[in-house]
């Protein structure tokens, strides 16, 4: 018995991937084995951990929780393109300087969160930082490093639109 | 934990949705966010024959202000909840609860009517549905029609939505001048599932309570009502004797089981405690 | 919470080399390809015919099998082939997990896939293998197993009453026990003027490692050689391991770590799943891999810390600490973890209670039992977590007997810093703490005394906050000692090979691994620094059997003092032999010549003589522009072992300030600190940031971390929705410092960090909330402290 696969057009990151697509299959599982996106991880395939983090049509999601045939005629962003296109370089540059890493696994969601508070929380407070990365599990770092490196950026716009305000 | 295969459809119409559910009958599930659906199917709780995919659905997204009041779509997310303006203002007990939904990744895909469908016991919004006495609204191969929160939550995860409906819609009263909605819930960590959660719509004049619904969450297996407790606080003051004397009631209206995550005493010890903040609320805004 | 948003300092600048990286919170450049999902974990491999193993496991805690049929398994779409234990036995000899220096440890030899009998929910049962996992997976529903089931151990109670045993040939349930006594012990506690007693309970729990737990086993018919790819700790132990267990000479046995997510002594261990990949590997001629999935980590995965333990300090009216009594019982799983043993954790309990305080009388008694729960063995800071929770606990309650404040009682009591070398009752030599530095340090830092005024006030105003303590010595840079004496061929010297690439940049090989914590970073700070590179000119490779010196890798916070060590002795042989090569081109002598901003510079006055890419051109290109007798050497080896003391300890000091909600139960975490002597700190920025990770580790343990069971021991909340780890909104900041006393027994001087935040956060967390309920006549003895376990300590429940 051949299992149900259905066509799919999804925008991976800048490329337009057509492909028939196994309906169970999951879409980090769908990333990492047919695309060879390896940057998005499974922690705990069910939803718990955050590591499995993309962003689909611009929005923060669960990747473990997403069939890959849900993505049909929308756009999928993963750590590799968001990273090629530098759209994460600052918060990249503030993680490695506050060493808001250790392992790495947890880092790809992680970013992704952290983007989305740089977007649409840029007045985030260190409280309201920790509770938009509760959804991220981290063993390794204890969080302070990670909420600091957020911080740093947070603040380095901020500072930079106050001097765009006054020239 | 890969999901076990399954069957994929996606309907473009109410009409074509509903087909699939007469014909796959219990096989099928709906898939709308999945947050609940694929976790449970990533564990191997759940072996579908089909998933009826519903987000290609027109007409199920938007929130709808009447005379009746605001008709929220099934398919509006957490995230959209959230943020709307409308919902902050006439329907704020929801508005209140939202943030104590999940995480943010989890509010972008997962919808009100997925999680009203579901009905678990532990989730925020069926709390909420029961204590603002919301209408459920199912369509049908006989037609829509609509169902009263108290009709409308039966048992674990058993609702009055017949395995040949959709649920396309909920409607909640417009929060009244008079009234003050509370919500509040005790969680080991935020976004988890709560060990007791409280949605209480009171209102208050005169300095007098004057109505209460009080709807419990993980206090059993359906969202809990505190009538008894309610009563007790009719046409009093918002005060300490008040809650003592009230208090005492809620264990005529609540016989939780233990869990992994609380005893029975325990459970009621915090349902108590979750009754008192929320009526000393009425003490601040009175 | 207060922010910390000063940067530690950083240096990109090259000009920095004359003074040295060691010190410098330099970033970790080799992370950066983390950053941009381009991380190389194993899951990520792609190899020609790669097979996937799905583990039966047993669904009972125990049970005798007494048939399996795999015949319709086999039939299934995509499986390659589906065995038993007795067909993987074939190909995988069975061990047994005890060493020689734990003197009567006993335990039953174990399969790695299990024969005749489950003994733990979750024990693999039977393997099947297939092109992918997904097909694997389905094919489960097809296996056809028939269980007897056999009675459940599941209390420590019932386990050391033995009216049931797990294994008759062993007699009894108890893997391990162990007694001590110093002679003055019956008169000092017949004699003391105030004696307090507490009973402890921990439970058990995992390390929940954000990678799980990955192998990819690549067997090579054509010579009989393997290669595993494994997410280990330890990869020449698993060379040895996979070499003696499947019958292949060991060195044709390569054990290749990549990037590993997240360890902290989980991936230290021999598991029987991942001997089965390798096994099946072998048998099947082909790559297989296994990566356990989250469900699979909770059930199989070592737990650790189940511990009940009575306690008692006897002290003077006067609030002198005259010794300890301990009584500890913990609960392993039915087999000793193998090599490492299921005894060391509680052996190291009774090695450490006690530990800080000045003290002669000293009981201790000891009991390991075997349960059928899941396996346990060593999980960051061993044992240190419990040790340092009863000692802390109890020294509390002695200051509350007497009425004296917990910071003066342990003033009064602590080692004085200059008593060492010292002998602890238990035997174990240190070289030399700096425990009251340490408490100097911390006073200041936390402002004790306005942290105390600040609680009184609120106690008036119906706010119960509370401050705990918590003193603790932490194992590290272990010799021998630890499992060598013992019999386990785990190593615990390390080496460093260092090599000048004719482009004058630095190849650095070291036996030590990477997890994540920096230990690459930290040897290319100390290879540039020795050598005279800038940082950016240094590639450290670890992790590979084949390439790199042998040694024990990382467990037990050895890799910085250890491996740091080689590779600071093989830096400096190698400048020797550049400075050799420059003096023979140069023509004159080495004494006047050094290595400084990757070049050979005179020695008095700086001035560049040779780029070290030109000492690489001529030695690797133009030797024969060089003297007759001349050969030059531009790779140096060297090696390096811990010989004075048995462990290398550090010191330090811990406080935890929480508010508790008396009516709900709630903890809430408000700040952390710790005071950490770990000698000489080679980055202090990633010094700081294992400690604050080890402290949330900690803090996981002390309110939010338990595996439970059921009576028929089924783990009962093996999710991640169900089993709470850490997460940020709950947890504080943590403001760290240091005190610095070097060991003299390296030169580098480095003591080992990674496991100290973990080991004294749940005792200062205890205290914290005991002090908080003091008032209130609660107290809490269970970890984790949960709202529930409050509300029954305050009677309100």
């Amino acid at each position: 018995m051949s299992e149900k696969r259905c066509d799919i057009s999804v925008m991976v990151n800048a490329e337009r991937v057509e492909r028939p697509v196994l309906v169970r299959q999951h879409l980090v599982d769908f990333l990492r084995e047919e695309l060879d996106l390896t940057g998005s991880h499974l922690g705990c395939e069910h939803g718990v951990c955050g590591a499995c983090q993309v962003m689909v049509d611009g929005q923060v999601v669960r990747g473990c929780l997403t069939l890959a045939v849900q993505t049909d005629g929308k756009h999928v962003e993963t750590i590799e393109g968001l990273s090629e296109s530098g759209v994460l370089a600052d918060l990249q540059e503030a993680f490695l300087n506050h060493n808001a890493l250790q392992c790495g696994f947890c880092s790809s969601g992680m970013l992704l969160s952290a983007l989305n508070i740089v977007r649409h929380y840029p007045d985030a407070s260190r409280e309201d930082i920790r509770d938009h990365i509760s959804g991220n599990y981290c063993r390794c770092t204890g969080y302070q490093a990670i909420v600091n490196a957020i911080e740093s950026v947070l603040l380095k716009n901020r500072s930079a639109a106050v001097v765009g305000v006054s020239s | 934990m890969k999901a076990p295969a399954f069957d994929y459809v996606k309907p473009k119409s109410l009409n074509e949705a509903l087909g699939y559910l007469k014909q796959y009958g219990s096989g099928a599930q709906v898939l709308a966010g999945g947050q609940s659906l694929m976790a449970i199917m990533n564990l191997g709780l759940a072996m579908p024959e089909v998933l009826i995919d519903i987000t290609g659905l027109p007409g199920l997204t938007d929130i709808t202000v009447t005379d009746e009041g605001v008709r929220v779509g099934a398919l509006v997310t957490h995230a959209t909840l959230q943020h709307s303006p409308v919902i902050a203002k006439h329907v704020p007990l929801l508005w209140q609860c939202v943030p104590h939904v999940a995480h943010l990744a989890i509010r972008n895909a997962g919808t009100l009517g997925g999680s009203i469908a579901l009905a678990d016991p532990a989730a925020e919004y069926p709390a909420v549905v029961l204590a603002l006495q919301a209408t459920i609204t199912l369509q049908g191969p006989h037609g829509v029609r609509d169902v009263a929160a108290d009709d409308y939550f039966l048992g674990l995860y058993e609702t009055a939505r017949a395995e040949d409906e959709l649920l396309v819609a909920v409607t909640f009263p417009k929060v009244k001048d008079s009234e003050v909605m509370v919500f509040d819930e005790l969680t080991r960590r935020r976004g988890d599932y709560a060990l007791c959660g409280l949605a209480a719509a009171f209102d208050v004049s005169g300095g007098v309570i004057r109505a209460a619904r009080l709807a419990y969450l993980s206090m059993g297996d359906t969202p809990v009502l505190a009538p008894t407790a309610a009563a007790a606080l009719m046409g009093k003051a918002p005060s300490e004797e008040t809650i003592a004397a009230a208090e005492i009631a809620l264990i005529n209206d609540l016989s939780p089981r233990s869990d992994l995550h609380g005893s029975v005493n325990g459970k009621l010890h915090w349902a108590k405690v979750l009754f008192g903040r929320s009526v000393r609320q009425l003490g601040k805004s009175a | 919470m207060n922010a910390r948003m000063e940067l530690p300092a950083t240096t990109h600048d090259t000009t920095q080399v004359a003074n040295g990286y060691i010190g410098k919170s330099s970033p970790r450049t080799g992370s950066k390809r983390l950053l941009q999902g381009r991380g190389a974990y194993i899951d990520d491999m792609r190899l020609p015919r790669l097979s996937h193993v799905v583990f039966v496991r047993s669904p009972h805690a125990h049970a005798l099998i007494k048939s399996i049929d795999l015949s319709e398994v086999r039939k299934q779409t995509g499986v390659i082939g589906a065995f038993t234990g007795s067909e993987i036995a074939e190909y995988c000899t069975p061990w047994v997990g005890v060493l020689g220096h734990l003197k009567g440890i006993k335990s039953a030899p174990q399969h790695a896939v299990a024969i005749d009998r489950a003994c733990w929910q979750g024990e693999p049962v039977a393997a099947i293998v297939g092109q992918t996992r997904r097909q694997a997976e389905d094919a489960l529903q097809f296996v056809k197993i028939e269980y007897e089931l056999l009675p459940v151990i599941v209390e420590m109670a019932d386990a050391l009453k033995g009216d049931y045993v797990i294994h008759p040939e062993l007699g009894d349930n108890i893997c391990f026990q162990r007694e001590l006594k110093t002679d003055d012990f019956d008169e000092t506690f017949a004699q003391a003027d105030v004696i307090v007693e507490k009973t402890y309970t921990f439970a058990r729990h995992t390390g929940v490692t954000n990678e799980p737990r990955a192998v990819l086993a690549d067997y090579q018919p054509a010579d009989h050689s393997l290669t595993v790819y494994q997410a280990t700790q330890a990869p020449h132990m698993m060379q040895d391991i996979m070499s003696r267990h499947l019958g292949i000479p060991e060195s044709q046995v390569r054990i290749v770590c990549k990037d590993v997510g997240g360890s902290f002594g989980i991936k230290v261990h021999v598991y029987p799943d991942e001997m089965a990949t390798a096994a099946l590997s072998v048998m099947l001629k082909r790559p297989v891999k296994f990566m356990a999935d989250r469900i699979e980590s909770f059930l199989s995965d070592i737990h650790a810390r189940e511990h009940i333990a009575t306690v008692r300090m006897a002290c003077t009216k006067d609030g002198d600490i005259l010794g300890f009594d301990l009584d500890d019982l913990t609960g392993i799983g039915p087999y000793s973890v193998y090599p490492r043993t299921s005894g060391i954790e509680g052996n190291q309990v009774v090695n450490l209670t006690g530990g800080p305080y000045k003290h002669k009388a000293y009981r201790a008694k000891l009991q390991v039992v075997f349960t059928n729960k899941n396996v346990t063995c060593q999980y960051r800071a061993v044992g240190h977590p419990i040790a340092v929770a009863l000692t802390e606990g109890i020294v509390d309650e002695g200051a509350r007997a007497i009425g004296m404040d917990p910071a003066a009682f342990r003033r009064r009591n602590l080692i004085a810093d200059d008593a060492y070398p010292y002998t602890f009752p238990s035997g174990l030599k240190f070289e030399k703490l700096s425990h009251h530095q340490c408490l100097d340090k911390l006073m200041a830092l936390m402002d004790y005394d306005g942290l105390r005024a600040e609680q009184a006030a609120l106690r008036e105003k119906g706010i119960y906050r509370g401050i705990g303590l918590a003193a603790m010595i932490e194992v590290t840079n272990p010799s021998p000692a630890f499992y060598g004496v013992g019999g386990a061929r785990i190593s615990a010297q390390d080496g460093a090979t260092l090599r000048l690439d004719p482009g004058g940049m630095l190849n650095v090989l070291v036996s030590v691994t990477e997890q994540g914590q920096g230990t690459e970073a930290v040897f290319a700070q100390i290879a540039a620094t020795m050598v005279g590179v800038s940082l950016e000119n240094v590639r450290v490779i670890t992790g590979d059997t084949a390439v790199t010196p042998y040694g024990g890798g990382t467990w037990a916070s050895r890799g910085a003092g250890i491996g740091g060590e080689a590779v600071l002795q093989a830096a400096k042989a190698l400048k020797v032999n550049i400075l050799a090569v420059a003096a023979a081109v140069l023509e004159m002598d080495a004494a006047q010549l050094d290595v400084s901003g990757n070049a050979v510079v005179d020695k008095l006055t700086g001035v560049v003589r040779m780029p070290l890419s030109e000492v690489g051109r001529v030695a690797y290109f133009r030797p024969d522009t060089l003297p007759m007798d001349f050969q030059s050497e531009l790779t140096v080896t060297r090696h390096y072992t811990p010989r004075e003391y048995g462990f290398t300890f550090t010191n330090g000091i811990q406080a935890s300030y929480v508010e508790v909600d008396p009516e709900t139960g709630f903890v809430k975490l408000l700040k952390h600190w710790c005071v950490e002597d770990c000698g000489t700190i080679l980055n202090p920025m990633l010094v700081d940031e294992q400690l604050r990770g080890g402290v949330v580790q900690g803090l996981g343990g002390a309110l939010l971390e338990e595996c439970l069971y059921s009576p028929e021991g089924q783990m009962l909340n093996g999710s991640m929705a169900d089993y709470l780890v850490p997460m940020a909104f709950e947890m504080p900041d943590i403001e760290i410092a240091h005190v610095c006393t070097p060991t003299k027994t390296s030169e580098l001087g480095a003591k080992g960090a990674g496991e100290a935040g973990t080991a004294g956060a749940p005792g200062a967390v205890m205290n914290a909330v005991n002090d908080a309920l003091q008032p209130l006549n609660g107290n809490v003895v269970e970890q984790p402290i949960t709202p529930e376990r409050v509300l029954v300590a305050l009677g309100k429940i």
